[in-house]
């Protein structure tokens, strides 16, 4: 520690090294065009993904292929089921959270989308999770229904047998 | 026209612990950034110009710190960069001070990355609510754990490679005065014992937070020339970055990871890393990354980086020293983090890494990576004047 010096005036006094001043950020977020056009369809309890040229379904779309750097134009409606590529059990609570420990958070393939979305898995005790598992969505109810991604309260096992998951990125030559 | 050449002459840092409840922002980086000018045997009046890098801003709430730090960095009057690129930015950092001196634009560049995370909120800053994203990150490694367990999976690794890993960069930390986890009594057990945060990921397999500031000084040919203390010379440097949500991205083995290091090593004419390489300095904030990185950079081949691990390759007295200093695992002022990295391979070659040198190490690389595996920095230096 660096010695500070102290005016005779403050002898014996408890120093001040550091004071905690809490900030809050409140922020508008504007969605843009293609998260809007996602948005809206989750809160009418659907999920729409959007084809860029290339043939790859992207959910949600940030308005563009990134890899191809051109815009993803094509609506594509994805069912509401798909295929845990990976995930992991979270046993700590964190800043901000009202969720029960442990839950387990999960990359998810919907059927027809070529790039994972996490959220949370339940109805599963978490020693039963595991890669290649088939979920399903389950929603809020209709009247609570809103543009964010907790509209889906959480995916679950449907009951479908495991698939093979060929991992995010492999078989990909560069 | 042909680059100058650039070396570093002089490196500092500070002890990284939890709190430095004794020194402001200021007086963090101005410690290290002392100790880098005393390596060198500069003053600051030697100094043409400094570069300082963060992780963002919001992480300490200051907005571009750089500009209240210039007194405390000696910048006043000169030019000061600013430097951006998440969780990589140390090495970026360091580069675009190297940058600074191969343009012939300045003899001796100043450069300071550093992190107060005691005055940090990081976990809230990685966990901003996005209304396109359900809010269960639950921080980096809630990001990270699902692609080390997809790495567990396609390279059937088994589980205790990640406790391998952590036990061997906290022991090399003993031999570290600045590294912030001193544990001696730390053993495979304790590690293994230690809380499943984010299974796969446990407690003791996750970097601490830190507070502490990294600085080194690069200078031109002619400058360092007249060093009377070994230099350490830059043979490359690359940076590269990918998007995230890209549908063929691989986010174990980054593209843009490779890249960056085929273009580095082709930079210091190294066709073999495996063997040509004397030590490594890696950015692994959880220990599953250590046999990832072996892979991505190109020193295994993919699916077997673990079996590296597994027969001490990488261990201090073994074939490919990989993180000697004790690595992020044992202190992680994330800002400095990879700046770290850059400087500890500039002190092995160097000779200077006191209890952690590896002996005749000549040529040693150092990396780092941030966001979502999508920044990458990479250097090359050696003993030997390019």
């Amino acid at each position: 520690m660096a010695e500070i010096q102290i005016p005779a005036v403050l002898e014996g006094k408890e120093l001040v090294r550091s004071v905690r001043t809490p900030a809050r950020m409140e922020f508008l977020y504007t969605a843009g065009v293609a998260t809007t056009r996602f948005l809206t369809g989750i809160s009418e309890g659907k999920i729409l993904g959007e084809r860029a040229p290339g043939g790859k379904v992207y959910v949600p779309s940030r308005g563009a292929d990134p890899q191809l750097g051109v815009p993803t134009t094509e609506p594509v409606e994805l069912p509401h089921v798909g295929t845990l590529v990976s995930f992991c059990v979270v046993n700590v609570a964190f800043y901000g959270q009202g969720m029960e420990i442990p839950y387990t958070s999960g990359l998810i393939l919907l059927d027809g989308s070529d790039l994972p979305l996490m959220h949370l898995i339940q109805e599963c005790p978490v020693d039963d999770v595991r890669i290649g598992m088939r979920v399903e969505a389950v929603w809020v109810e209709a009247h609570e229904l809103a543009p964010n991604l907790e509209s889906i309260r959480y995916f679950r096992p449907n009951g479908e047998p495991d698939v093979v998951v060929t991992q995010p990125g492999a078989g990909v030559t560069w | 026209m042909p680059k100058e050449l650039v070396a570093v002459v002089g490196v500092g840092q500070t002890k990284h612990q939890a709190t430095r409840g004794d020194v402001s922002m200021a007086g963090l980086v101005r410690e290290a950034a002392t100790r880098a000018l005393a390596d060198a045997e500069m003053t600051w009046s030697d100094i043409d110009a400094v570069v300082v890098g963060k992780a963002p801003d919001f992480f300490e709430g200051v907005m571009m710190p750089e500009l209240y730090l210039a007194d405390a960095l000696g910048a006043t009057g000169k030019p000061l960069f600013r430097v951006h690129t998440a969780g990589s930015v140390g090495g970026s950092t360091a580069i675009v001070a190297a940058q600074l001196v191969q343009a012939g634009i300045h003899q001796r560049v100043l450069t300071v990355a550093f992190e107060k995370q005691s005055e940090s909120e990081a976990m809230w800053a990685l966990s901003m609510p996005i209304p396109f994203q359900p809010p269960l990150h639950a921080g980096a490694g809630g990001y990270f754990a699902p692609h080390i367990r997809s790495y567990m999976a396609r390279s059937n690794a088994p589980d205790h490679i990640g406790i391998l890993v952590a036990l061997k960069d906290r022991l090399n930390a003993l031999k570290n005065p600045y590294a912030h986890l001193h544990e001696p009594d730390i053993s495979f057990d304790s590690i293994k014992d230690s809380m499943m945060l984010w299974d796969p990921i446990r407690y003791a397999e996750t970097c601490p937070s830190s507070d502490g500031a990294c600085a080194m000084v690069l200078a031109s040919e002619a400058v360092a020339d007249r060093s009377t203390k070994p230099v350490a010379w830059v043979k490359g440097t690359a940076m590269r970055s990918e998007p995230t949500m890209s549908a063929d991205r691989d986010p174990v083995l980054p593209r843009g990871g490779s890249d960056c290091a085929a273009d580095v090593y082709q930079q210091a004419g190294i066709t073999d890393p495996r063997r040509q390489v004397d030590c490594v300095e890696m950015y692994v904030p959880f220990s599953w990354f250590e046999p990832m990185w072996l892979e991505n950079l190109h020193f295994a081949p993919s699916g077997e980086g673990w079996k590296y691990v597994e027969d001490g390759v990488t261990g201090l007295d073994g074939d490919l020293p990989v993180n000697m200093s004790g690595g992020v695992l044992s202190s992680n002022p994330i800002g400095a983090s990879g700046m770290l990295r850059f400087a500890e391979v500039a002190l092995q070659v160097r000779g200077m890494a006191g209890d952690h040198q590896v002996p005749d190490a000549r040529t040693a690389v150092g990396h780092a990576y941030g966001g979502g595996s999508q920044f990458f920095s990479m250097w090359v230096v050696g003993a030997d004047k390019p």
